[in-house]
């Protein structure tokens, strides 16, 4: 067996009877049939189609916007631009693993002053057809003057840098600067004396590292149907990730009631951050309330690449130090993300995570949050972190090497552990990073032999994951199945892992509980699908709503009987007196309580609305074997193991899943991804062809072994395990090339031409 | 500009449609005949979204004019189970877990049944050549390409088993 569970020593007593099997997943047949429907499927009579007009410059003042003759088109129905939204105040406000602004916000999904990217959203139009549609885009004359654009992120903190935001004053600095700039944001986390640390040190290794813009890269575009009432009631179907905070930024930037805006989340065909935020939502729904008829909205491939996403590029400078004999005495880092268009890059996250996997007496950590002409980020499976670890685990690795250690050896000498406190604050708990290197070292691939021009690495990467606002409902059908309502989009299969744990706590079988992921309207609020937090936040609510039911399902058995509700208990999906006191009556099963519950009291629901704390964090070890064809510079992923702690893996094949998938995520930010610009400031890449992403062929099987640390503060031990398998590879594979040529690769994607270069200088200079 | 008038046999009915001369096979499948298993994600033959079968061989259909159809014969993904019996493809990706979004999913069966059709007995890398043009974001592909191989096994009468 290629794929392992190692379970750990804190596993729960429980007998678990479906926690931790393999069922198919209740959503899986309509997914292989094609009857699922996803953002771009759902229609409605009479509707219509909108487009979008987007910005062909990098950087230009609007200076007017002439849509009169599109709107005299036969069959346009209705066009908005800027004049159609309110502006907003400069606010942040929390949105899940990122802040949002308003103010910034607007202007995103609708350009107003000036254009900041190419793409940029600058007009839409809802016609009869898509063809109508078209040409009407065609007749909106818009004036631009053009202004000079900075793509690249050190470009833009010259002082004599284009400016995007002539009011930006960057924030965290003492005392404020007088001038505006490019530069948003400054953070800092520092502890104890990173010079005196230094000055211990007897091994120092300090790189400069570089990073590209990569995106999602979701193989569904954006799309969504609103249909806006005369009334001003809304209707909105949408792919995304949270459709109650899709609905919540709705309200905003549109000044409506909430309660006027239901959301209906379709499946989504995969998100990994990217539908967290809105593009055609707000558009859609304006033009459905100018037309008063429904409109459909869907991305083309191009303007997912150039008008949503991606995440940042940086630019990195990590210096860390050591004694002879593997003690880690300082670490430094200074991190420059690009945010794009509007501020907001992932570099504070990025700046907690760098050195999380470690325990460190002397941190310092400066973050810059960057604006460039470019569309604004959005969230990427564990925003940031990849970015600050991968080039804090490629330093590791150097250093681990110059001081003649095992790698895995030098991590095990440093490794964060249960009350190690992070350098960005807090003390962990129970952790499972030292478990997955020690697994990752006993395991076969670690000492496997390797061929000519291969080479092996290895690198760890950490997570926080989270909890949140979550709502959960379990009705209790009067055959005594059950209907859960949860409010997480299920994006891999976690419809599966809710049901099963709903399931082990009512006592019945998997397949009498259906699932459905509930409209905004109809059930409460709940916090958006990511930061790994579902199986953990919507799994707590859930296992809370079945334990509600229970309670209630008690309560009417001891009505039956009449006994005190506190003398019937509930085991194995049956109500039972509790003990010989409580007296001697057939224990009833959950169908017959169920059956009788019109008489004893009417419908039995189960309900939740929590906000899931204790999120436990996932650390991960990756081991990868590359072989480099020295003729073309060409770099093959020849052998790759995850080894991950999930705390507990409720459903280890989707877990399996997430650490392949991230993995293979990694293995094409690592080689072959990237957004290209050029000098004109337009995207060159905006399709699959060009933006090339890992297909079947370029990847062998990826091993796993999930490690089982259980989280503490979840019934079931339940960490995410979402994001943190995207961490690791970026460094693991730079490390690995590192070991195959002698070369130390600073800059991703690693793609052949610059491999071949490097070892063409390699080769010129040795 | 008419639209074109066109008589087309897709998942063995006789269907007739009517068309804008630039419109594909995928937005004919999709809007016109409201069939949505097949889906766009690139719209431009690099995601493999879009596969069916046309006259037996595998196309994109967003390369595809729906006004070539005339005469011609499509499969879909709506057409791979025998009535409520799935596919031993369809029903050993449930079992491999090998999709997540299930976006890609319809696509990479439509094109994994082609190749079994011509090879029952694809070897690992025959699979990933052949899969090559359908991207998958979520999996990495192996619980894929595991339940391609085994699927593959099981319809060459051998015993097999899903982990
Ligand atoms: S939609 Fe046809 S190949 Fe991508
Ligand atoms: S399962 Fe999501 S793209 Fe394949």
């Amino acid at each position: 067996m290629p794929n392992d569970v190692k379970t750990g020593s804190l596993a729960p007593d429980k007998k678990l009877k479906w926690v931790g099997t393999r069922p198919l997943r209740p959503d899986g047949v309509d997914k292989v049939t094609g009857r699922a429907k996803f953002g771009a499927d759902f229609s409605l009579p009479g509707m219509l189609i909108g487009k979008v007009l987007r910005s062909p410059h990098p950087h230009a003042r609007i200076k007017s916007i002439d849509t009169s003759k599109a709107e005299v088109l036969p069959g346009v129905k209705a066009v908005v631009t800027r004049d159609d939204f309110h502006d907003m105040e400069s606010e942040f406000v929390p949105a899940g693993e990122m802040l949002v602004n308003y103010r910034d916000m607007v202007r995103n999904v609708m350009a107003r002053e000036k254009v900041l990217y190419d793409g940029h959203a600058v007009a839409a139009v809802a016609a009869t057809s898509n063809a109508v549609a078209k040409r009407a885009l065609k007749l909106i004359e818009v004036d631009y003057e053009p202004l000079p654009h900075v793509i690249d992120v050190l470009e833009a903190m010259e002082p004599d840098a284009p400016l995007l935001h002539e009011d930006m004053i960057t924030a965290g600095v003492e005392p404020a600067p007088d001038k505006p700039s490019n530069v948003a944001k400054v953070v800092e986390f520092a502890i104890g004396d990173v010079e005196a640390g230094f000055a211990q040190a007897e091994v120092i290794v300090e790189r400069t590292f570089q990073t590209k813009p990569v995106h999602q890269a979701y193989i569904e575009p954006h799309a969504c149907v609103a249909s806006v009432s005369e009334d001003g009631q809304a209707e909105l179907w949408c792919t995304t990730q949270g459709h109650y905070v899709v609905r919540g930024h709705c309200a905003r930037l549109l000044g409506m009631d909430v309660s006027k805006i239901r959301v209906t989340a379709s499946e989504i065909g995969g998100g990994f951050g990217g539908k967290t935020v809105v593009y055609l939502e707000p558009l859609a729904l304006a033009l459905s309330a100018k037309a008063c008829r429904p409109v459909k909205m869907v991305m083309s491939r191009d303007e997912v690449f150039r008008a949503s996403g991606p995440t940042s590029g940086a630019h990195m400078r990590i210096k860390v130090g050591a004694t002879k004999d593997g003690r880690i005495t300082a670490a430094e880092a200074d991190l420059k993300y690009q945010a794009g268009a509007f501020q907001g890059s992932p570099v504070q996250p990025g700046a907690m995570c760098a050195f999380a996997p470690y325990d460190l007496e002397n941190v310092k950590v400066v973050g810059y949050d960057v604006v460039t002409n470019r569309p604004k980020v959005a969230a990427y499976r564990a925003p940031g972190a990849p970015i600050s670890e991968y080039a804090v685990e490629c330093v590791i690795d150097e250093l681990a090497r110059k001081l003649g250690l095992d790698p895995i050896d030098f991590r095990l000498a440093n490794a964060a552990k249960e009350g190690t406190r992070a350098a960005y604050g807090p003390k962990f708990g129970p952790i499972g990073l030292v478990e997955t290197l020690q697994e990752a070292k006993a395991h076969p691939h670690y000492t496997a032999p390797l061929g000519p021009d291969q080479g092996r690495g290895v690198a760890s990467g950490f997570w926080f994951n989270i909890g949140g606002e979550t709502c959960a409902a379990l009705n209790i059908n009067e055959d005594g199945t059950a209907a859960l309502m949860i409010g997480t989009p299920d994006i891999g299969g976690s419809r599966a892992s809710l049901c099963m744990m709903a399931a082990e706590e009512l006592g019945i079988d998997l397949d009498r509980i259906r699932p459905i992921i509930a409209d905004t309207s109809s059930l409460g609020y709940t916090f958006l699908t990511g930061g790994s937090r579902v199986t953990f936040a919507s799994g707590m609510a859930t296992i809370d709503a079945a334990q509600d039911a229970v309670r209630q399902l008690c309560e009417r058995a001891a009505k039956i009987w009449e006994i005190p509700s506190d003398a019937v208990e509930w085991e194995d999906g049956y109500a039972k007196p509790a003990g010989a006191n409580a007296g001697d009556f057939e224990p009833m099963s959950l169908a017959e309580v169920a059956k009788v519950a019109g008489k004893t009291g009417g419908p039995i629901v189960g309900h939740a609305q929590i906000n899931a704390q204790g999120a436990g964090p996932s650390f991960g070890t990756h081991i990868v074997d590359v072989e480099v064809d020295r003729e073309t510079g060409r770099v093959t992923v020849v052998r790759y193991t995850v080894v991950q702690d999930a705390g507990k893996a409720v459903h280890p094949a989707y877990v399996e899943g997430q650490y392949q998938g991230g993995a293979v995520q990694g293995i094409g930010w690592a080689l072959n991804e990237e957004y290209i610009y050029g000098e004109d400031g337009r995207l060159e890449n905006p399709g699959f062809l060009d933006y090339r992403i890992p297909v079947a062929s370029d990847v062998p099987m990826i091993d796993t072994v999930i490690v089982e640390v259980p989280n503490p503060r979840h019934p079931y031990g339940v960490r995410g395990v979402g994001e943190t398998p995207i961490v690791p590879p970026m460094a693991a594979i730079t490390n690995a090339l590192a070991d195959a040529l002698g070369i130390r690769f600073t800059e991703l994607p690693m793609s052949p031409p610059k491999v071949l270069e490097a070892i063409g200088e390699a080769a010129a200079g040795g | 500009m008419a639209k074109v008038h066109v008589a087309t046999t897709i998942n063995g009915d006789a269907v007739e449609f009517l068309c804008e001369a630039d419109e594909t096979l995928l937005d004919v499948l999709r809007d016109e005949l409201h069939l949505t298993g097949s889906k766009e994600g690139c719209g431009s033959g690099d995601c493999g979204a879009c596969s069916v079968m046309l006259d037996g061989r595998l196309v994109c259909a967003c390369l595809v004019l729906g006004a070539e159809l005339g005469g011609r014969a499509v499969e879909t993904i709506e057409n791979m189970a025998d009535g409520e019996v799935l596919h031993p493809l369809q029903r050993k990706f449930l079992e491999h877990a090998a999709l997540q979004c299930g976006v890609c999913t319809p696509g990479i069966l439509v094109a994994a049944k082609a190749l079994l059709d011509k090879n029952p007995e694809p070897s690992e890398t025959e699979v990933r050549y052949w899969l090559a043009g359908n991207l998958c974001r979520c999996t990495g592909y192996d619980k894929i390409v595991r339940a391609v191989l085994d699927a593959a096994g099981e319809m060459r009468g051998e015993l097999t088993h899903a982990e």
